[in-house]
């Protein structure tokens, strides 16, 4: 049916009222992705992840780490006598848009880039970053596949899914291989990659199978149908691959039912935002880290310092901190910024980092990596040893 | 399937309480879709922008009543955020859909979903894109039965939300069946024209149609926010799509139907992740949602004949 009706007056006004509205959204949106535009005799370095949306608690460990690394390289004098100039890329964790911050460090000729966070993002932006000759450091991607395509411009200060995984599962399979276990994942890349690792360690270890292998919808709130289930087939510990919003909703609509099985996750839950959606019921929670890097007596001033600004330097903040480091030694130590020559140096040399010395083998994966347990408690998590007991 | 053993009373019973909790805030959401068609025959898709601003209004009610008494503090944000998302309601009908009501028909459909988009981006812009996660407010609940080893539980929130629901259905109800307002919503809706030459304000009665949808949906917001504790801007475009579903398979412009479809909706979910699996339940809820159109394409109460507002 058609209306012939002149609209009225106000209506040409009012359109464009709300174009320009939405026109102005969307360029604040981009313009806030972007920071300062860079003078000359400066190279450009980036840090990506997600700078918003539901990890963007894990996001601010990238931004925070990589500001005050880029302050101390140049501060020092720079790298091969030219001054660092920092951009940001927001890839909310979305795989589509890690893939346009990765050209869009392109366009710009940044260097290298410190990121991404989430694996999914990680890997797509690899392949961009490899066409074009980037430099990349994921802080905390520990999806194997990453280093696992023959990319030799790829490399990671975290350890990998297959090292955390199988620690877990083994750990699994020593205190609950009797007992009824679940895992559960998000069906990330890193999420699903995680539970598969542990999945294979733990059913190797105890030659049978995890009671449930299931996976859920990232994004959903409501899990509790999922939890009655646990519940009633009587499943004693619950292992997640995934991020810590998740894990959360989980734990705390457990917690509603009074169900109270031993939580057991990845990586994904370093961020102190994790207590603060499953508060209390938090309680108890256990995830493998590699050892906490802020304990090292070399870390103790820089931790000071980002203390003393009100920022608690947890979970992947030194991490990236790290990533500039092992770039900017094997900078000095190549005498260039030329992608090949950076690369050749890091796998040729060792790194003296905030987290400890980096060596690297032809992988880009780090040769030394282990992981520990961390134990929630009381709204923080503390280092346990490899050896905690359930 | 790998459903075995623990209990089959109880633990059905658990998936019940679990189902209609969820089911209750579908429906709550999915009234304002049903509402809003009924009277204007357009479908809202700000909507769910609409439930999302509420639930941002309780996060910052909370924050900012943290010293009072809890059950003072509840009231208190139930109040400010049916205040707010009620103007929200009324700036959203007046901006962008009363200048196009004589357009053509994908107009205000358009309008609709620049709205979304627009409102989404605002929030984003004004509170940041981070989550805000708010802890458990109200813990415990009661046991309703046990049986080999497993406690069917429904919780103090759980039941809130039940009672809250219940009471505003029936709020509802009254206000369309028993009240002037409501007589020229159901006029509104059969005749405009000639309800306006009855001496119906057919404005204000549509503006009061977008208020009265906007509250339910900020109650929505209050209770999503006090339950799951986690709210970010990008919550409305999920909830909105599920409650919209909802709205549709109960029968749209019906009131009654918005409230099943929401239930329906809600029990699919919890049943098929309860003893199938988590990963195909949305497939389900959408299958059943195709199947019943095939067979009732109105929806369940969406008969022509219907009194719908």
């Amino acid at each position: 049916m058609l209306h012939t009706r002149t609209p009225r007056q106000a209506l040409p006004a009012l359109r464009a009222g709300v174009a320009v509205a939405l026109t102005l959204t969307l360029a604040l949106t981009l313009a806030l992705t972007l920071t300062t535009a860079p003078a000359k005799a400066e190279v450009k370095v980036a840090v990506a992840g997600p700078f918003s949306g539901d990890l963007a608690s894990l996001g601010e460990h990238f931004i925070r780490g990589a500001q005050i690394a880029v302050e101390d390289i140049n501060a020092a004098g720079g790298v091969n006598g030219e001054q660092l100039v920092l951009l940001e890329g927001d890839d909310r964790c979305d795989p589509k848009e890690a893939v346009a911050v990765a050209n869009r460090m392109v366009n710009e000729g940044v260097v290298f880039v410190a990121g991404h966070a989430c694996s999914g993002s990680s890997i797509p932006a690899s392949e961009v970053y490899w066409e074009e000759g980037i430099l990349q450091i994921t802080p905390a991607s520990t999806a194997p596949q990453l280093t696992e395509n023959g990319y030799d411009n790829v490399f990671r200060t975290c350890g990998r899914d297959d090292q955390q995984g199988s620690f877990a599962g083994n750990w699994l399979a020593r205190w609950f291989g009797k007992k009824r276990i679940a895992i559960i994942h998000d069906k990330s890349s890193y999420g699903k990659g995680l539970a598969d690792q542990t999945r294979a360690a733990y059913e190797k270890r105890v030659t049978g199978t995890v009671h449930l292998y299931e996976s859920i919808n990232a994004g959903e709130v409501d899990y509790s149908a999922l939890v009655s289930r646990l519940k009633n087939e009587g499943v004693e510990a619950v292992y997640y691959g995934g991020y810590h919003t998740e894990m959360g909703l989980i734990i705390r609509q457990a917690a509603a039912q009074e169900y109270k099985p031993k939580f057991v996750s990845g990586d994904g839950q370093v961020t102190e935002e994790l207590w603060s959606i499953t508060g209390d019921s938090g309680e108890g929670l256990i995830f493998t880290f590699g050892p906490d890097p802020r304990k090292r007596k070399q870390a103790a001033a820089l931790v000071e310092r980002l203390r003393a600004e009100g920022f608690e330097p947890e979970g992947f903040t030194l991490y990236t901190y790290a990533a500039f480091q092992v770039w900017a030694e094997a900078a000095r130590a190549a005498g260039s910024f030329d992608t090949e020559d950076v690369a050749d140096a890091i796998r040729a040399g060792s790194f003296e980092t905030i987290i400890g010395t980096l060596a690297y083998n032809n992988k880009g994966d780090r040769t030394d990596e282990d992981y520990t347990w961390y134990r929630w408690t009381d709204g923080s998590y503390n280092e346990v040893g490899k050896d905690y007991r359930p | 399937m790998s459903y075995r053993e623990g209990s089959v009373v109880a633990y059905f019973l658990q998936q019940l309480v679990n189902g209609v909790t969820l089911g209750s805030v579908y429906g709550l959401i999915a009234l304002g879709y049903t509402m809003v068609y009924g009277i204007i025959g357009m479908i809202n898709f700000a909507h769910g922008e609409i439930y999302m601003i509420g639930a941002f209004v309780a996060v910052i009610g909370f924050t900012l009543f943290a010293g009072v008494p809890l059950v003072l503090a509840l009231l208190l944000v139930l109040i400010l955020a049916t205040l707010v998302t009620g103007f929200y309601g009324w700036t959203l009908e007046r901006v962008a859909y009363r200048p196009l009501r004589g357009s053509f028909r994908l107009a205000p459909l358009i309008a609709a979903i620049g709205m979304s988009i627009f409102l989404q981006n605002y929030v984003q812009l004004a509170q940041g894109a981070r989550i805000k996660p708010v802890p458990p407010k109200i813990e415990g609940g009661l046991t309703l039965l046990v049986q080999e080893g497993f406690a069917a539980r429904v919780s103090y929130l759980q039941i809130c939300i039940l009672l809250l629901t219940l009471l505003l259905m029936a709020a509802l109800t009254w206000m369309i069946h028993g009240t002037s307002f409501g007589r020229q919503q159901r006029a509104c809706e059969q005749d405009k024209v000639m309800a306006a030459l009855l001496g119906v304000n057919v404005d204000r009665t549509i503006s009061m149609t977008f208020v009265t949808g906007a509250i339910l949906a900020a109650v929505a917001g209050v209770l999503v926010t006090l339950y799951y504790g986690v709210v970010d801007f990008f919550i409305g475009f999920l909830a909105g799509v599920k409650a919209f579903t909802a709205a549709v398979l109960g029968g749209i412009g019906s009131i009654p139907g918005a409230m099943v479809g929401g239930l329906l909706i809600g029990l699919i979910e919890a049943f098929w992740a309860g003893y199938f699996s988590t990963e195909w339940k949305d497939v389900a809820a959408f299958s059943i949602l195709v199947i019943v159109l095939i067979f009732r394409p109105s929806g369940i109460f969406g008969r022509p004949e219907v009194e719908k507002v």
